[in-house]
Formats: C-alpha cells, sequence, structure tokens
C-alpha cells in the first residue's frame, strides 16, 4: 500500500508570484503543443492549420466561447472529484463511472416524478447524483480502508462496469418507445432541467461548480478537516498516532469526491441533454484526473487548467471536422501536456521556495 | 446445451484469454522489478493498431506480430524514461502512458478501420485428428496460443533460474541493496520494462491480428487493467497468472453460455462480468497477498550515491 504515498499534498492558493506561474504554464502547453504538431506532422497532417483551427475556433468567436465554458462545467465537478481524495493520498481514477452512476440516479428521480415543480424535482435530482456518485465511490474505498485492495484499480475497472448498468436501463425499462432509433430514455419534463443562461447552452452547472471549487478551497484553507486531511494525505502514521481517525477521512473524502463527480452527471444529463443517453461523457472523469495533476489541486489552478483542457477538448471536434482527425487523437495533446508536467516537476516544486 | 456449444465457449475461452496472459506475463515481470505499470492498455492499443497497420500493408502478419512487440517495447521505454529517469509517480505516469495510448492508437489505426488482413494459419490440436469436423474446427488454434505457456514458463525460468532474474527480483525488493551488491537498478528497469512490453505487444498482437483480425479505437476495452489485476491475483508469479488467464477466459465463456443459451439476462450486463469478476477475485485475494508483493513495488529509486 506504498504505492500511493507520493502523492503530493500542497494545497496553495498559488504561491509563489502569479506571473511566474502563468509562465510556466505557458512553458508546459507550448511545449506540449509544439510536440503535438510534430506528431500531426509525422502522421501526414498540416500541424499549423489544425493548431490555428483549434484556437481560432474555439477563442475567436463567442459561439466557440460559449462552448468551451459547456464543456468546462463538468470538468470543473471531476477534478474536484479527483483532487479532493488526493489530499488524503488517495487516487481516484473512477470518476468516470461515478459521473455515470450519478447521472443514472438522477434521471430515474427525473423519469419517476415528471410532475413535481422544478424547485423540487431538481434539489431531488442533485441529492440523487450525489448518491449515486458516493455509492459507486464508497466501494472501492471502503475495500481500500480496510487494507483489501488498492482503490486506484478497483476505481478503474469500475469505470467499465458503471457504462453497462447505464446501457442495461437505456436500453431495457427506461427507453423511451415508438420514437427514435437511437436508443435513449424519453425527454425530461422541463421541471428536471437546469435554466441556461443568455441564450447559450451555459447552464446553471457553472454556478453550482463555482460554488463546490469555493467550498473546497475554503474547507482545504481555513478548516480543521482541511488540515487534517492534509495530515492524513502528509503522513498516515503520524496522523494516526495524533488521534485523528484516518480510515474515516479516507471514506469520507472519497465518498464527497464521488459525489461530486456523480453531481457532473447529473448537470450534464439536466442541463445538457435533457435525457439520458448510454455513453455520453467523452471521458470527462478521466480528464478531471488529469486537470487535477496539472494544477496539483490548487482551486485556482482547476478553475484555470478546467478551461484550458475544455478549450482543447472542444478543439477536438473542430480537428475532427476540418481535418477528419479522430476525436480520440486529442488524448494526446492531453497526455503530452501531463509528461511535461510529470518529467519536469521541478517546475512546480520550485514555488514552494 | 450440448457437448458441441460448450466445446465452442471453451475454445473462444482460450482465443479471449491468450492475448491477456502474455500482457499478465510482461506485467509481472515489471512488477518484480518494482515497477507498476497503469498504461499497459495503452501499450497494448498502440501496439495493436501498428501490428494490424504494418499486417496490412506488407500482407505479412509474421512482419506485424514483430512491429507490434517492438511498439509495446518502446512505449514502454517512454513510460520508463518517466519513472526511472525522470523519477516520477509510476501510477501517473502510467495514466498518462495511457492517455498518449488512447490518442496515438486512434491517429495510427484511422486509416485501417474496416481493412481485411491475412491471419496466422490455424493449426488442429496434436492428436485429434480422429474426431468428427464439427469438433474438430474447436480446437484449430494459431500459434500465438500455442506458445503462450511454454513462455510463462520461459518467464518463470527467466526469473527465477538465472542470475539476471535474480538481479531483478532484488531490484523488486530492495534497489539500494542490489546497487550496494554491484548491480544497476536504472538499467535492469529499463531491461525489464521493455521485455513487459514486448509480452504486451505480444498479447495485443493475438488479439487484433489473429483472434479479432480487425482494428477499432479502444478495442483492448480495460485488458490491459484487467492484466494488472491479475498480476495481484497471481501473486506476481508467472505459472500463476495462467490460472488467472483462465479465469478471465471462463468468465468470457461464462458470459457468452448465458447468451448463447438465450437465457433473458440483458446483454449489457453480462458484458460486465469479466471486470466484476475480477474485482471479486481481487477482494477474496485482498487479505492473503501482501507477503508476496516485491517490497518496493512503486517505489522512486532516487540512486545511491
Amino acid at each position: 500500500m506504498t504505492i500511493l504515498t507520493q502523492t503530493r499534498n500542497k494545497i496553495s492558493l498559488l504561491n509563489g508570484k502569479p506571473v511566474r506561474v502563468l509562465l510556466r504554464y505557458l512553458v508546459i502547453f507550448g511545449v506540449a503543443f509544439v510536440l503535438f504538431g510534430v506528431i500531426l506532422w509525422l502522421a501526414g497532417k498540416h500541424p499549423i492549420e489544425a493548431i490555428r483551427d483549434m484556437l481560432v475556433y474555439t477563442l475567436g468567436t463567442p459561439a466557440g466561447l460559449s462552448e468551451v465554458i459547456v464543456k468546462m462545467i463538468p470538468l470543473l465537478f471531476t477534478s474536484i472529484a479527483v483532487a479532493l481524495p488526493a489530499r488524503v493520498g488517495l487516487i481516484n481514477v473512477g470518476a468516470e463511472g461515478q459521473l455515470y452512476i450519478g447521472a443514472m440516479f438522477a434521471a430515474g428521480t427525473a423519469l419517476a416524478f415528471p410532475q413535481l415543480p422544478a424547485w423540487i424535482l431538481l434539489p431531488m435530482m442533485v441529492a440523487a447524483g450525489l448518491a449515486g456518485g458516493a455509492i459507486w465511490a464508497f466501494i472501492p474505498v471502503f475495500l481500500r480502508a480496510r487494507g483489501l485492495v488498492n482503490e486506484t484499480i478497483t476505481t478503474l475497472l469500475m469505470n467499465y462496469v458503471a457504462p453497462t448498468i447505464v446501457s442495461f436501463f437505456v436500453y431495457g425499462p427506461w427507453r423511451a418507445r415508438g420514437t427514435a432509433s437511437a436508443p435513449q430514455t424519453v425527454d425530461f419534463a422541463e421541471a428536471a432541467r437546469l435554466p441556461s443562461f443568455f441564450d447559450t447552452r451555459i447552464h446553471l452547472g457553472l454556478v453550482i461548480g463555482l460554488v463546490i471549487l469555493a467550498a473546497y478551497w475554503y474547507v482545504m484553507k481555513y478548516t480543521r478537516w482541511g488540515l487534517e486531511m492534509r495530515a492524513v494525505g502528509g503522513n498516515q502514521q503520524a496522523a494516526r498516532r495524533n488521534g485523528i481517525r484516518w480510515t474515516t477521512y479516507l471514506i469520507l473524502a472519497m465518498c464527497v469526491g464521488g459525489a461530486i463527480a456523480g453531481l457532473a452527471g447529473m448537470s450534464e444529463i439536466s442541463g445538457i441533454h435533457g435525457r439520458l443517453r448510454p455513453n455520453f461523457s467523452p471521458g470527462f472523469g478521466f480528464t478531471g484526473f488529469l486537470i487535477n495533476w496539472l494544477s496539483n489541486g490548487d482551486p485556482i489552478g482547476i478553475l484555470l487548467m478546467s478551461f484550458v483542457i475544455a478549450m482543447i477538448t472542444s478543439g477536438g471536434d473542430i480537428l475532427q471536422l476540418k481535418q477528419g482527425l479522430p476525436f480520440a487523437v486529442l488524448n494526446i495533446l492531453l497526455a503530452i501536456t501531463l509528461f511535461v508536467v510529470l518529467a519536469k516537476p521541478t517546475l512546480f516544486e520550485r514555488k514552494k521556495a | 446445451m450440448s457437448l458441441l456449444a460448450l466445446l465452442g465457449v471453451l475454445s473462444s475461452a482460450i482465443f479471449s484469454g491468450t492475448s491477456l496472459l502474455y500482457t499478465t506475463l510482461g506485467e509481472v515481470i515489471g512488477e518484480r522489478a518494482g515497477i507498476v505499470n497503469l498504461g499497459l492498455e495503452g501499450v497494448m492499443l498502440v501496439s495493436a493498431a501498428t501490428g494490424f497497420a504494418v499486417t496490412s500493408v506488407t500482407g505479412n502478419p509474421y512482419l506485424g506480430i514483430l512491429a507490434s512487440m517492438l511498439t509495446g517495447g518502446l512505449m514502454n521505454m517512454l513510460f520508463g524514461y518517466l519513472v526511472i529517469a525522470r523519477k516520477a509517480n509510476q501510477l501517473a505516469s502510467g495514466l498518462a502512458t495511457m492517455f498518449f495510448g488512447f490518442g496515438l492508437s486512434a491517429l495510427i489505426g484511422s486509416s485501417y478501420v474496416g481493412a481485411k488482413i491475412d491471419s496466422l494459419p490455424r493449426v488442429l490440436f496434436p492428436g485429434l485428428g480422429g474426431l468428427p469436423k464439427q469438433y474438430t474446427s474447436q480446437f484449430q488454434f494459431d500459434l500465438l496460443i500455442y506458445l503462450v505457456v511454454p513462455v510463462a514458463i520461459g518467464v518463470w525460468f527467466l526469473l527465477f533460474r538465472t542470475r539476471w532474474g535474480l538481479g531483478l527480483r532484488a531490484v523488486g525488493e530492495s534497489a539500494d541493496t542490489a546497487y550496494a551488491a554491484g548491480r544497476n537498478p536504472n538499467i535492469i528497469r529499463y531491461q525489464a520494462l521493455f521485455l513487459a512490453g514486448m509480452l504486451a505487444g505480444l498479447g495485443a498482437a493475438h488479439l487484433s491480428i489473429v483472434y479479432t483480425k480487425t482494428w477499432k479505437e479502444f478495442m483492448t476495452a480495460g485488458r490491459g487493467f484487467i492484466a494488472v489485476a491479475l498480476v495481484i491475483f497471481s501473486k506476481w508469479h508467472p505459472l500463476r497468472a495462467i490460472a488467472g488467464a483462465l479465469l478471465f477466459g471462463g468468465a468470457v465463456a461464462f458470459q457468452l453460455l448465458l447468451q448463447a443459451s438465450g437465457v433473458n439476462v440483458s446483454p449489457f450486463l453480462l458484458d460486465s462480468i469479466p471486470y466484476v469478476l475480477t474485482l471479486v477475485v481481487l477482494m477474496a485475494w485482498g487479505g492473503t497477498r501482501k507477503h508476496s508483493a516485491p517490497a518496493s513495488l512503486g517505489r522512486v529509486y532516487h540512486g545511491s550515491e
């Protein structure tokens, strides 16, 4: 079980000069984009054109920019879902599965009570989403706390189970009859939809995500819980000898993280899709893991990185349309960014001084 | 349920278990040297795509298998550079490798989706020539299947009966001690990872070139992670890994059996059986396995200067 103690445990509001931090991120992404361009070039594509398209169509137009923010909403949730367990030294790679189960619980609630008014139904869906994600996260962390199985491998494997359960419901009991051939549930009632702003697809989930981010920052920085969680993550034995109930913290951190990932699923189906579909998430959970590592669990970093990564993933749609590249190619760019951070950890370590 | 159907299920279990066994054997070597590679999923995908593309271009499956093995080794070198030279966290590096594999395999394979390839010839299992034709057709296996058990024994021999294997296991238990005894932990780890990558590439080649004869994105469907889980199940021992792969093959077979017998269960729930079974087995083995894990598994070796 010693594998996991290497997780870094700093939580800070950008200590170090903001300009230097910004410069570091620019260097990281600059290197990543160049390497990505080289790979595209080797594959016989036009790297400069591809990267220019990505930037112009996401940041250059109001519609593009609003789509970036839409994509950023689930990433806010999933990156906190990874960051919180990481504070106590847990590696949660299962946000993807937790997101699916959260969405499933929320959809079940929306389908069961279509006649309720929005002010009752939406909070119920939020609660259901939270519960679903927490349940899915409880299984691996319970096994970990009992010292049975490392949570990394269980959360990874459970990512493959969750979508099959969603598919079971969507193809089976919840399938809309008579309508389209594509399997999906019936459309949710209007009361089950999160309201959206300014004629765009940006929805209330953004506000919820920012509130959770602020809460995460406050709890970590100013409360006893935050301090004790960092103690557990820093040195489990020392924490235990100081009377901190570390198993409670392990389970709580993971379950709250899972609940937040479940909320990501709820906000996606309620704010964007308006129904439950199989395989609706293009890997938001995995991307959240990446964002947490890039931002080192720092709240402002999570906000910035979510935006940048959302920009890159919306760029993926553009690449697919304009260059005929598979969407999954985007993972190369994300991976190289993470490679650069992993290979050059001093870029982050130095700010401690 | 006729005997014939049962044999068919058994046969497909062997086919689906083979790629997993190769990959698991590779991961046993890597973890014995102290390195957990969660990037196997990505390594397998890139190998599968490369091997398929080479087979499709050259028309020669043996070249494809060779390309697949080399690709696996090289992908693991990338991972090895991060965790050995840059001393990065192994789990995060593994996941980064996984992301990289997702993307790179999609890029490599994109022009080969739906392509047709020549595969390895299938040969009847020796000694069964006398059976009726509908039975013998269930025992037509390819070279890689016949080789997998000898390879497992070879890995066992390498790890437990050679000086190199002794050094490798010493590095996995305590890199500092191995260094003091005159071994170079970093070089041994690179060698172990390269070998592990080649075996993962062989498994991936069996999946894409021999078994399914197609390429599609994410075709390994978690086999890389299941291999990591099976290493724990097999207590880091190559011969017990055979049992692990049979177990997984059995889970797939059971799933096919249920589907074939027309039981009224959603196919989606059946799809999750291999993953659920792996989880259950991990739980059941959880308490007893601690002593057998290499002592410095996952630790960064900072050098002994």
